[in-house]
């Protein structure tokens, strides 16, 4: 299928007040069309500094190099008023919070109508009615009433369900969402994961999903890329990452995450934290935490290499890693 | 043979609220209602529910740092809500709380030494210093702490790290009982494990009984030996771990396992869908009679009129709900957790 972004050689560096801080490194990666790609990664992994440097949204001291080409525009480095015609129209991002991301003074379907008003010409009436079609399509009951309301009067999960509204609003190619569920309670959570499930479906979508939380990813995405230290550390399909992890990090992360199904298996965390980009660790940025590491893992950085068709890691370790039950009772 | 160090009677806890006029009535929030529950010396009690289901309310309300309205906190025999404020700080000692957010609950102008070695301070006044900071260094050892750390600050730390000082600070009295307020929400998943094993390890260490307070139900379950799950200020639920979650009786402890993602795909995918609909009602104004049924797909008549009284379903197990049995009976509606 075809690709609707191709991420190429992607830097992302903050200007301190002597220093350089470089957020994400060298990133490479692809959407196709329709699918859900989760990048997954802890605090500091540079999982949403990434695509706030795509949106064109880094904080001001932010800088951004490479390729985000989307058709046959590359999104980095865009001046503002060219990067308007694409944001909100074929690429748009959703955050956390979405009391944030909303206007707290305009009505719900003021904000989202004129969306339709500025990117596809819509008359006000016709906009109104297509903000109303599409806050039911994304299961906010009596929309022509809860359209009225303003962001404060709306429930957390409600806030969010408009967030998706307005950002299916001009049907984009590309959805962006940041810890879209973190801040919403597990039964809210799930139906907007459900939502998601059939959103790309629906819409032929392509969902980035950006999170932490491992269960999300399993249940809605399709491929997924986990991130360490600003550097993509593994890519591949949902399955072939959590039931055959290459790198010693995804290994790491899925034996950390309790399940709600078993009781007994003491859970196998990785030792120490993560790193502090600004004082990241020569070689590979994992090789402190790392039970896999040898001497190479101290002075060269492991470059992201293909391991079978579709499927790359960076590590340099090329054995199967073996999974010991560190302390087993 | 179980011995109960702690028992909840009937604790109920609102809160007034500033109505929006000058002079209109302030709202009446009702956090807890008719709570009661024992904790057993040794045991893991989680406590699970949304927001705003008054988890953390009833964490302070049994530390006394909340005083209850109604109930009795019965702690070995001795009723705490009679205590005066005097003897109730002696008797802190031997109940501590961990809180959520890590660098919040640390005063960010002293070092970790006298962060940990504070408590000591009030509640152990007889300890000379020198013993103080043996104390402090067996503490941190204990908890995974260099004793070279001793003299840094909190911001020094990450989140993980600055937790274990938390946890030094709660431990440092030998308590026998500690309120773990969502001791791991705030942290990364690699990090969480490795505190939830401290905790675990520690409990055995020290002889503990903890009670687990999170809306994260796999670390509820993973932890706990019995949970309580609340709903809106009510008890709807109480088991044991492995009863709550491979036989939910009350249908909003369904939905919640249901809800739960798994982090497996292949099983993730097979999972029957089966989603709670809506959202928790404000706690200003629950619904009548059972305050869960506005979402609740079995709901009749008889549970807006009627408040469903805690019912035994086996010995020690409790579950709030009218037709929990008739639920239990019904052919192929029982969505499973699971599968």
């Amino acid at each position: 299928m075809a690709n609707v972004l191709d991420v190429e050689n992607l830097d992302v560096t903050f200007a301190l007040h002597q220093s350089e801080v470089k957020a994400v490194s060298n990133l490479n990666f692809s959407l196709a069309q329709g699918e859900t790609l989760a990048v997954v990664g802890e605090s500091g992994s540079g999982k949403s500094q990434a695509f706030l440097s795509i949106m064109g949204l880094l904080a001001k001291n932010g800088r951004a190099s490479g390729r985000a080409t989307m058709g046959d525009v590359n999104l980095i480095g865009l001046p503002p008023e060219r990067l308007d015609r694409y944001r909100g129209k074929d690429i748009a991002m959703i955050f956390q919070d979405p009391m944030t991301s909303l206007n707290p003074s305009l009505r719900v379907r003021t904000q989202l109508a004129e969306v339709l008003v500025k990117h596809q010409g819509f008359d006000e009436d016709k906009a109104t009615r297509s903000v109303i079609e599409m806050l039911e399509r994304v299961g906010i009951p009596e929309p022509a009433r809860r359209s009225a309301a303003y962001p404060h009067e709306l429930s957390g999960g409600m806030r969010q369900r408009v967030m998706i509204a307005m950002a299916l609003l001009c049907r984009p190619k590309i959805l962006i969402a940041d810890e879209p569920t973190t801040a919403l309670d597990v039964t809210v959570q799930a139906q907007m994961l459900d939502l998601f499930r059939n959103l790309t479906n629906d819409f032929g979508t392509a969902l980035v999903l950006i999170t932490h939380d491992l269960g999300v990813v399993a249940g809605v995405a399709d491929r997924m890329m986990v991130m360490y230290a600003g550097r993509s550390v593994e890519k591949g399909t949902v399955d072939e990452l959590f039931y055959d992890p290459r790198h010693p990090y995804t290994l790491g992360l899925l034996t950390s995450t309790p399940h709600v199904e078993e009781r007994s298996r003491r859970l196998n965390p990785i030792t120490g934290s993560p790193p502090n980009v600004e004082h990241l660790p020569r070689g590979c940025s994992f090789h402190p935490r790392c039970a896999f590491r040898f001497e190479r893992c101290f002075a060269e950085v492991p470059p992201l290499r293909e391991v079978t068709p579709g499927r790359s890691k960076a590590c340099h370790y090329e054995e199967k890693l073996v999974f010991e039950e560190k302390g087993a009772a | 043979m179980t011995t109960e160090l702690l028992r909840i009677d009937n604790l109920s806890k609102s809160f007034a609220l500033r109505a929006g006029g000058l002079f209109s009535r302030p709202l009446t929030l009702r956090a807890l209602q008719d709570i009661s529950f024992s904790v057993n010396r040794g045991e893991t009690l989680g406590i699970v529910g949304e927001s705003g289901c008054g988890k953390s309310t009833l964490g302070r309300c049994i530390l006394q740092l909340l005083k209850p309205d109604e109930g009795r906190v019965v702690w070995m025999g001795t009723d705490l809500m009679k205590v005066p404020d005097e003897e109730m700080r002696k008797r802190r000692k031997d109940l501590q709380i961990i809180f959520q957010d890590p660098l919040a609950s640390l005063n960010p102008r002293m070092t970790v030494g006298e962060i940990v070695a504070d408590p000591l301070k009030t509640l152990m006044p007889e300890l000379t210093a020198v013993q103080r900071k043996q104390r402090v260094m067996e503490i941190m050892e204990a908890v995974g702490l260099q004793p070279e750390m001793i003299n840094r600050y909190p911001h020094e730390f990450s989140g993980g790290q600055a937790q274990r000082i938390g946890i030094a600070r709660a431990l440092i009295t030998e308590p026998k009982l500690i309120v773990c307020d969502e001791p791991v929400s705030a942290l990364d998943v690699s990090i969480q494990a490795q505190i939830l094993n401290l905790l675990s390890e520690l409990k055995d260490q020290f002889g503990l009984t903890l009670i687990f307070i999170s809306h994260n139900l796999s670390v509820v379950r993973h932890v706990s030996d019995r949970i309580l799950v609340l709903y809106l200020g009510r008890m709807v639920e109480l088991a044991s771990g492995d009863e709550l979650y491979d036989d939910p009786k009350h249908p909003y402890t369904k939905g919640l396992l249901t809800a739960v993602p798994i982090p497996d795909p292949k099983r993730a995918r097979q999972r029957r869908i089966d989603t709670l609909t809506g959202e928790i009602p404000s706690p200003i104004n629950p619904p009548s009679g059972c305050t869960f049924r506005t979402r609740c797909r079995y709901a009749t008549e008889r549970c807006a009129e009627i408040r469903p009284p805690l019912e035994t379903v086996s010995a020690g197990r409790l579950v709030a709900c009218i037709r929990w049995q008739e639920i239990d009976n019904m052919p192929g509606m029982e969505p499973s957790p699971a599968a």
